[in-house]
């Protein structure tokens, strides 16, 4: 099977035929609907936080960053890490906590490695896409190979906190995951943060320009430099919580990201390149389709069904769900 | 005091510039004139920074800026307004003159009322995108955006083409007006004769990327409009 299908079966979160049976059984359609429409919000949320810090790197900088995958896998690890410095240093009492720390950690860490690939290699293929590409491509194997190299080719288990577990009880037969909530919840506060930092600060605004206009932001005394190094490594920062919240998802190994990174260029390309707003319609649109076919097929059919559509989709409109639109750029 | 020496610069393999020298004291008006394709927008570049020197230095108060970025020579205190406004499109009009202060030497969050004052308009447009206002907007938005910083030179490189005539009034009065302040010395490369007649104070022509002709207003004779300028 490809790869990128085995992550569709991690986000099945109900399993299908058990539940059609019982509402088959008792004739109610309301929970069905409920629990499907959670399953594609849920879908959606993670979607939308793996391809946030493409939608960085990619959609404002417009490096095909090929080791964004990666750079969540950093993130999965980090928490590993965390966790593990828990076990080993911490009461066992504190162990609940090391989540909290692991959010910040898996940024801090991807930020840096970011930070790292910038000045190395990505400052030298701005402007040079299909050489993005494959650079980053090899930087996406090396940083695997790494990775088995340090903590081994088999999968790790990443030990959830203990108020992670259950659920929420809806209504009888509908119980919402807290961990499935959690990450609704990581990616709403993710969402705020970016806005509030790409819209309403400084920095942000000087990104802004940075992006629109190079050598206008330039000849105003913007260290073109320092705003570039900055930007791609919030996005690798922001790849880096995405791995976190995939620890809560299942283990995590060192080919993590490659099961990632087609959904996460899938929405970005979708929602329209440069728009956080299209970002975020992309991952809705394609985790509720996805759950929506995927109910009515199978989670491999499903997936199929939903790459066709946003095949079909990109002919119709190839710049995407909102594409920008101004006088000054025809 | 802006000084150029010996400028050779150019795109790729060609060379535009070559053997370039010219000078802008403080509070003068200094006009570049030439004929399309001369080199005007070039040496403007090249004075920036955008274009590297292969030849040749530019210099502001006594201080090399010939391998410094133009971020740099933003913030030693030269101002642009480029060719074609380079407006932020996406960015709000606030914001387009909020960015006008990375390069002020006193950091500040307000923007000075000398940038607004001669563009009352701008204040009432603060929250539209750059990218919806009109050509002559743009351009009085251009200028805000670079007086906002306090320039003591500032690089206008033709800011009155494609304009309205009313707005290529104000945008005269407020040449004079800077130059009455006497504290902002100006390098304009301007196409209308008439205009830099009754702004310049000395006058550069280059021809085929080499100065051909300098001098003040008084001797900008007939012979030399006929033998450098005329089409």
């Amino acid at each position: 099977m490809l790869p990128f299908l085995k992550s569709w079966k991690v986000l099945c979160l109900f399993d299908r035929k058990a539940y059609t049976q019982q509402v088959h059984k008792r004739g109610e359609f309301m929970e069905l609907i409920i629990g499907q429409l959670f399953n594609g919000m849920s879908v959606s949320s993670i979607l939308l936080l793996i391809a946030l810090g493409l939608a960085i790197t990619f959609g404002l900088m417009n490096v095909i960053n090929m080791a964004h995958g990666e750079l969540i896998m950093i993130g999965a690890y980090s928490t590993y890490l965390t966790q593990n410095l828990f076990i080993d240093y911490l009461p066992s009492s504190m162990f609940n906590w090391y989540f909290v720390l692991a959010i910040p950690a898996s940024f801090l860490i991807a930020f840096a490695i970011g930070l790292i690939l910038e000045f190395s290699l990505i400052r030298f293929l701005y402007g040079r896409p299909l050489d993005s590409l494959l650079a980053t491509w090899g930087v996406a194997l090396m940083l695997q190979q790494l990775a088995r190299t340090i903590f081994g080719a088999p999968n790790v288990g990443v030990k959830s906190p203990t108020w992670l577990d259950g659920g929420w009880m809806l209504m009888q037969g509908v119980v919402l995951p807290y961990k499935r909530l959690f990450i609704i919840g990581l990616v709403i506060v993710t969402l705020f943060a970016m806005y509030l930092y790409i819209y309403r600060s400084h920095a942000g605004r000087r990104m802004r320009a940075v992006m629109q206009n190079r050598e206008m932001a330039a000849c105003l005394g913007i260290s073109t430099r320092r705003v570039d190094a900055t930007t791609f490594a919030i996005g690798s920062g922001i790849a880096g919580i995405a791995g976190c919240a995939l620890t809560l998802m299942g283990p995590i190994g060192p080919a993590l990201g490659t099961y990632y990174i087609v959904d996460a260029f899938m929405v970005v390309v979708l929602g329209g390149v440069g728009k956080l707003v299209g970002t975020i319609i992309g991952a809705l649109g394609i985790g509720l389709t996805n759950t929506l076919f995927e109910f009515w097929t199978t989670a491999s059919l499903g997936k199929v069904l939903v790459f066709l559509c946003i095949v079909a989709f990109l002919q119709w409109k190839p710049k995407g769900l909102v594409a920008m639109r101004t006088r000054s750029l025809d | 005091m802006l000084a150029v020496q010996q400028l050779e610069a150019g795109y790729g393999e060609s060379v535009i510039l070559r053997d370039v020298s010219l000078q802008v004291r403080p509070g003068q008006i200094v006009c570049l004139l030439g004929r399309n394709g001369v080199g005007k927008t070039t040496l403007m570049k090249g004075v920036m920074g955008l274009l590297k020197a292969r030849k040749g230095a530019v210099s502001y108060n006594g201080a090399d800026l010939t391998k410094t970025a133009p971020g740099g020579r933003a913030k030693s205190g030269i101002g642009y307004v480029p060719q074609g406004r380079e407006i932020f499109p996406q960015l709000t009009v606030f914001e387009n003159v909020l960015l006008g202060l990375e390069a002020a030497k006193v950091k500040t969050r307000t923007i000075p009322d000398e940038a607004l004052e001669k563009f009352p308009v701008i204040r009432e447009m603060y929250g539209r995108r750059g990218g919806d206002l009109s050509g002559g907007q743009q351009q009085q938005l251009a200028f805000a955006r670079a007086l906002a910083s306090k320039p003591e030179l500032l690089l206008l490189d033709e800011p009155c083409e494609g304009i309205q005539p009313s707005i290529v009034d104000d945008i005269r009065d407020v040449i004079r007006s800077i130059k009455a302040d006497g504290k902002t010395a100006i390098l304009l490369v301007e196409q209308s004769l008439e205009f830099v007649k009754s702004v310049g104070d000395y006058f550069y022509i280059l021809e085929k990327g080499s100065i051909a002709w300098e001098g003040g207003l008084e001797s900008l004779s007939d012979d030399v409009i006929r033998k450098y300028l005329t089409v």
